[in-house]
């Protein structure tokens, strides 16, 4: 079980990787926001899937802080630093 | 045991798929609301099935329990964070996409 558990991690590693296009190109900043919110979800999948491969039970501690972060880093975004002006340079 | 562990994997390949499903969907979609649409599916769906399946094989019920509670601050913030984001989109006057 240890093996599978390891895998399907480093399966989100690499899912985590493709997502890092959608940050690169955008091409609006709420869509690099979006692939970053996918990451912290995903983030917090692999945390807690190498939490139950190593039996570290402090890691899941690690994973709510991950959750937590994530919901913060959005709300900021949208109330904060989303910039006003973007419908001119939405081409996609 | 042999039929837990089963269990277990069933639910966290079901859940590994709609991480893959949201980021497909998040790299393929045409516009901000549709790509919406992937992300909130691998976050609810996707932690669901992942959080049930290393919930069977949790060693307790305090440490099931704590899975479940991230599951849910999860949902709540991903429901929130949706809606903040398209409706900030909305308000921006980005375009929805049209064929």
């Amino acid at each position: 079980m240890q093996t599978f558990n390891l895998a399907l991690a480093l399966f989100l590693l690499l899912n985590l990787g493709a997502g890092m296009w959608r940050v690169f190109c955008g091409p609006t900043a709420a869509d690099r926001m979006l692939a970053a919110q996918l990451f912290g979800t995903t983030a917090v999948a692999v945390v807690l899937l190498l939490a139950q491969a190593y039996g570290n039970p402090a890691l899941r501690d690690v994973a709510l802080v991950f959750a937590l972060l994530a919901a913060v880093t959005a709300v900021a975004f949208v109330r904060r630093a989303w910039p006003d002006q973007e419908a001119g340079h939405d081409s996609d | 045991m042999i039929l837990i562990d089963y269990l277990s994997g069933a639910l966290l390949i079901a859940g590994a798929v709609f991480f893959l499903a949201g980021t497909l969907g998040l790299l393929r979609f045409p516009d901000v609301y549709t790509r919406l649409h992937a992300l909130t599916k691998a976050d609810n769906v996707g932690l669901g099935l992942m959080v049930v399946g290393l919930a069977v094989q949790a060693e307790s019920w305090t440490a099931a329990g704590k899975l479940l509670l991230i599951w849910l601050l999860v949902l709540l913030a991903g429901s929130s964070v949706a809606h903040l984001v398209a409706g900030g989109a909305l308000q921006r006057g980005i375009q929805l996409w049209k064929r």
